[in-house]
């Protein structure tokens, strides 16, 4: 697999005056491949929302290097690149809509990047039709719902036509069904459009979905492996204020109070057939 | 008794104009003191235009409302002495801290209720230690607060006011794992020590199965179920039907039951549903 994303031995620290400095990251190595699925999780403060920053030169590195496809975010001439080709979506769609009309709010990005009208059109279509919101093209986005809103904004990122769109908690402010709704977006990207996403979470449902799962705190990575060995971790993840899944959590709790089972579970299916096997278990003994 | 009453409530936004639109019809219920009640229904149902009614932010265009046996509209000049009884936590409350440090906007509810000054400073304390801010941050600007502490902060600004009757409207919206679960002890601590009416608009049935006793069920600007949490949570296909899931435990536990394992499928936390599971797997010394 080629890597898309390489952060190299970075360090990074917010500044409060000239003297005072709160680090974020230090000695920070990260490599995201082209084409995956990678799901970021930690407590708030743990510098997930920072890394979002320093993958598309929004923030750059006190030291180290972000390399984005190989060219490195701290080179000036790079930076246009970069941006196009790493889209940012944020927690809150209302600060991120700026039109007020659906379509031309989508136009905005390529817009600025000059294309013709006819490219222009193609991108703003085909990204509206991507995030399921075409037939809304000519809506007031403000008269949207929430997860509609958000997948406005999504599709403002798509018409960048980027490879690789970073997700931050694009969910947190949207209810059950708008979650759905987005996280069925995200999926649809990295699956059949080949995006590479990065997603940054507080929900440890949605996390579960990806291929991997990278748990960060205090600015390190504590954890980084498939969602299965992650959740795994009960303790690991408790120990830095993170939940796991509802399954995941009983089958721990059981295993604790000294019941055996050879598997993790991530999901309803995995817990009910472990549960399952285990009653039956206990019928053939009697 | 009951602390708030309504009869054949009904809000119609924009009447008598094209833009006319019900946002709830012949709401009839009743609320006893020290309920602990959980609010739940998708986006658009109703919920929050209903608890804007029980403390007078907005009047009824048809039914009545009745605060400890008093109708709330017969007197409307007194209308003032409702928002102090019946405290309001709005979604992301933290976006209405103004003052100057954490302690004079804490103190700007018990202020407008022309309390003594020794009284308001005790009162400030006391909201403070609830909610768990330490007093060193007191005086702080609020905005040098991480997230959840403005959060508290804000929460911390309606319990100086000592509210009868506490509404909290998603009051863990966009806080990580830690900060969701501070805000559901502090609250539910709170209305055990002082016995207050507390209800939670929540988009999370998993919260809500944790901390209330009774779920009012919103669909389509009607009340659709108000019972126990035990015999909402059993509904489990008509909740489906109106957008919400009940929590992954119980829906692990009525597929069992169906299998036709002896598990009782009303569980609704994971404490719940591992300390059924421990004596059924243990049996047979396992």
């Amino acid at each position: 697999m080629q890597p898309f994303i390489e952060v190299k031995d970075l360090s990074f620290s917010y500044s409060l005056s000239e003297q005072e400095k709160i680090p974020v990251l230090s000695h920070f190595d990260l490599t995201i491949e082209k084409g995956s699925f990678v799901a970021i999780l930690g407590h708030n403060g743990s510098g997930k929302s920072t890394l979002a920053k320093l993958f598309n030169g929004l923030q750059l590195p006190d030291s180290g290097q972000v390399l984005i496809d190989g060219k490195d975010t701290a080179d000036e001439k790079n930076i246009l690149d970069i941006r196009k080709n790493v889209g940012l979506v944020f927690q809150n769609p209302d600060n991120q809509i700026v039109a007020t009309i659906v379509e031309e709010d989508v136009a905005f990005g390529p817009e600025n990047l000059g294309f013709p009208q006819a490219e222009l059109r193609r991108r703003v279509d085909e990204a509206l039709k991507a995030v399921d919101m075409y037939d809304y093209r000519k809506h007031e986005p403000h008269r949207l719902s929430g997860g509609q809103k958000q997948r406005v904004a999504i599709a403002g990122v798509i018409a960048m036509e980027p490879e690789c769109i970073v997700f931050d908690e694009p969910t947190a402010m949207l209810d059950p069904k708008g979650r759905q709704e987005v996280m069925n977006i995200i999926l649809k990207l990295n699956r059949q459009l080949q995006k590479t996403v990065v997603l940054i979470t507080h929900y440890m449902d949605e996390a579960a979905q990806a291929q991997r799962v990278v748990v960060m705190d205090n600015g390190k990575i504590i954890a980084d492996d498939t969602p299965h060995a992650v959740f795994a971790q009960v303790e690991l993840l408790k120990s830095v204020g993170l939940d796991v899944p509802q399954p995941t959590e009983l089958i721990y709790q059981l295993k604790k109070a000294g019941i055996a089972f050879d598997k993790d579970v991530l999901t309803d299916e995995e817990c009910l057939e472990a549960l399952s096997r285990k009653f039956s278990e206990d019928e053939h003994c009697q | 008794m009951s602390v708030i009453k309504t009869e054949n409530l009904c809000y119609t936004y924009s009447e008598n104009t094209p833009f006319e639109k019900g946002a709830i019809k012949d709401i009839n219920i009743e609320i006893q003191q020290g309920d602990f009640i959980g609010i739940i229904g998708h986006t658009g149902s109703g919920k929050s235009t209903l608890v804007q009614h029980f403390n007078g932010l907005l009047k009824p265009t048809a039914g009545k409302i009745y605060v400890d046996g008093e109708d709330v509209w017969e007197k409307p000049k007194e209308i003032m002495k409702l928002r102090f009884k019946v405290g309001l936590v709005f979604q992301y409350p933290e976006y209405q801290l103004f003052d100057e440090t954490v302690e004079s906007d804490i103190a700007f509810g018990p202020k407008n209720m022309g309390l003594p000054e020794d009284e308001i400073q005790q009162r400030v304390i006391d909201a403070a230690k609830i909610v768990g801010l330490p007093e060193k941050l007191l005086k702080k600007s609020p905005f040098d607060l991480s997230g959840g502490e403005k959060r508290r902060a804000a929460l911390a600004g309606i319990l100086a006011m000592r509210p009868e009757v506490l509404v909290l409207d998603e009051p863990t919206a966009g806080l990580d794992p830690i900060g969701r679960d501070t805000i559901l002890d502090r609250i539910s601590e709170y209305r055990a020590q002082s016995g207050t009416t507390v209800l939670l608009v929540s988009h999370s049935m998993e919260d809500v199965a944790k901390v209330t006793e009774k779920v009012l069920v919103m669909n389509n600007s009607r009340v659709a179920m108000y019972d126990t949490v035990e015999n909402v949570y059993s509904r489990a296909e008509e909740l489906a039907k109106i957008g919400l899931n009940v929590p992954h435990v119980t829906r692990i536990f009525m597929a069992l039951k169906q299998k036709g394992f002896p598990v009782n499928d009303k569980v609704f936390t994971v404490d719940q549903a591992a300390q059924q599971l421990l004596p059924l797997l243990k049996k047979e010394g396992k």
